[in-house]
């Protein structure tokens, strides 16, 4: 699948989508991939405020457990509580279905200093 | 340069993740562990399990060598049986654990592929201590092995192999040639599930996958190729210890549970310190664990006791796809190892209740 073009990216491998006034962050189809089957994603309370480059929650898969990270400051507004009874959403589609948090961003202009899609999959080598 | 076995051509055919596996280049997944651990559970899977070391023995001294560093005894076994042993150190850790079978012709051994080298050189040294008179044959790369496994196999491969295979008690073997091609059929396996393991010629084995198993990329086929991340989910799910998880040099058989398989009216290398062990009873014990929620606690996670105490270790921990629980094997102080007692699981921090419960977690029914 290709990597979306209408977000921009961590290098952790999570998407940022400007939707109006508020920021919706999920983790890519390759980092999907790289976990396999996910078990569990940990995510915060609505009401939480979150630091660039600050984690918000736990991803666990068959494999392995990892941190998941917000390229923006902001307050958590709104959590996709459908992962908490399937948490392989976020395997089946990961840039849709499969979002994680949204967040009111502090500076909405943030997310532009973000990875490109091109330049998010050049790091990981999909380019 | 990693090894490969000589089913890499089919593993990058089918799609899967290679990952570097004891020194060899092994598939992990295909496309879903759970998927794949699914298919093992209601048909039947195949698993490249060439990387397995593979040892033979013969000469006069054979069966005296075996018998000298197996903790059970290989005096009962039978020709075409196969059992499940340990090779342990003088501390009664253990070197590895290893099925040992009984041939007319030999002895042979299937071992970790971990810990094949290390074996090696452990048989060297005890051949030359004793001065024992027997020949050590490693088959590891001239031979392919694969464990098929699941409710469905039997009856499939039974319409292709020239064996009795409904016959066959559990933990037999037979060696019989088909086209020239000598190979050997086990009923043993490692995942819970009935099944068998082959061994065949290197050289021979892409034919016999695909009269194995037929056409393994139908999506609804009786047999598809599963990687070694849904083979460890099986085994978990059955209890079964893994080398390196629930056994090691610094643990030993008593502790994990594993008496059964350690004869101590024999003597061993490491039955001395064994009975010891045994005597004054193990100061810990391996345990089945299950955990609230949904939560995985991988090796290394603490386990503490109802007031906080550490008391033990996870060494295996996973989300079962099978029960749809979090479930771990761990070892706890041996006074809080009985089927119900309530501990927690330090999950960087946060404590997760957890309660013993019986281990296999899952029985064939």
């Amino acid at each position: 699948m290709a990597t979306p073009t209408d977000r921009r990216y961590l290098e952790s491998h999570e998407w940022h989508k400007l939707e109006g006034d508020t920021v919706v962050i999920g983790i890519t189809q390759h980092a999907a991939d790289e976990l396999t089957d996910i078990t569990y994603v940990q995510l915060p309370k609505v009401g939480t405020k979150l630091a660039a480059k600050g984690r918000f929650g736990e991803i666990e898969s068959v494999k392995t457990t990892s941190d998941l990270y917000t390229g923006v400051a902001g307050e958590v507004v709104a959590v996709n509580d459908a992962l908490t009874n399937n948490p392989g959403l976020v395997n089946s589609d990961p840039f849709a279905g499969g979002w994680m948090v949204k967040i009111k961003p502090t500076n909405p202009a943030d997310v532009e200093t973000l990875l490109s899609s091109a330049d998010y999959d050049k790091k990981t080598g999909h380019a | 340069m990693l090894k490969r076995t000589p089913f890499h051509d089919f593993h990058v055919a089918a799609g899967a993740r290679l990952v570097d596996f004891a020194g060899w280049e092994m598939p992990i997944v295909y496309k879903s562990i759970v998927d794949e651990h699914n298919q093992t559970r209601n048909s039947g899977s195949l698993f490249d399990v060439s990387h397995m070391g593979r040892l033979q023995f013969t000469g006069p001294d054979a069966t005296r060598f075996l018998d000298l560093i197996l903790t059970r005894n290989i005096q009962t076994q039978k020709l075409g049986q196969c059992r499940y042993s340990l090779v342990c150190n003088e501390a009664g850790g253990v070197l590895d654990d290893v099925i040992v079978s009984k041939d007319l012709k030999h002895w042979a051994m299937v071992c970790n592929a971990s810990n094949r080298e290390k074996l090696v050189k452990h048989f060297h040294a005890v051949r030359h201590d004793k001065s024992l008179d027997f020949d050590m044959a490693d088959e590891t790369e001239s031979t392919a092995m694969v464990a098929i496994q699941g409710p469905k196999v039997i009856d499939r491969i039974a319409e292709v192999l020239p064996v009795d295979i409904r016959g066959m008690k559990r933990y037999s073997f037979v060696s019989e040639e088909l086209f020239m091609t000598p190979f050997t059929v086990y009923r043993s396996g490692y995942t819970g599930e009935d099944g068998v393991e082959v061994v065949i010629p290197a050289r021979a084995a892409t034919m016999a996958v695909k009269m194995l198993t037929g056409s393994l990329d139908k999506p609804d086929a009786t047999i598809r190729a599963a990687g070694l991340g849904a083979r460890d989910t099986l085994r978990l799910e059955a209890g079964m210890p893994l080398y390196g998880h629930e056994l090691g040099e610094q643990g030993d058989p008593i502790s994990a549970g594993l008496g059964w398989a350690v004869d101590l009216t024999k003597d061993f290398i490491g039955s001395t310190a064994l009975k010891a062990i045994a005597a004054a009873g193990p100061k810990r014990k391996l345990v089945g664990l299950e955990l609230e929620g949904r939560r995985i606690a991988r090796q290394g996670t603490p386990i503490v006791d109802d007031t906080g105490k550490p008391i033990g270790e996870v060494t295996s921990g996973t989300f079962s796809p099978t029960l749809q629980k979090s479930i771990a094997l761990a070892y706890v102080d041996a006074g809080k190892s009985d089927i119900g007692t309530a501990v927690s699981a330090d999950l960087k921090g946060t404590l997760n209740p957890a309660k013993v419960v019986p281990s296999p977690f899952y029985k064939r029914t």
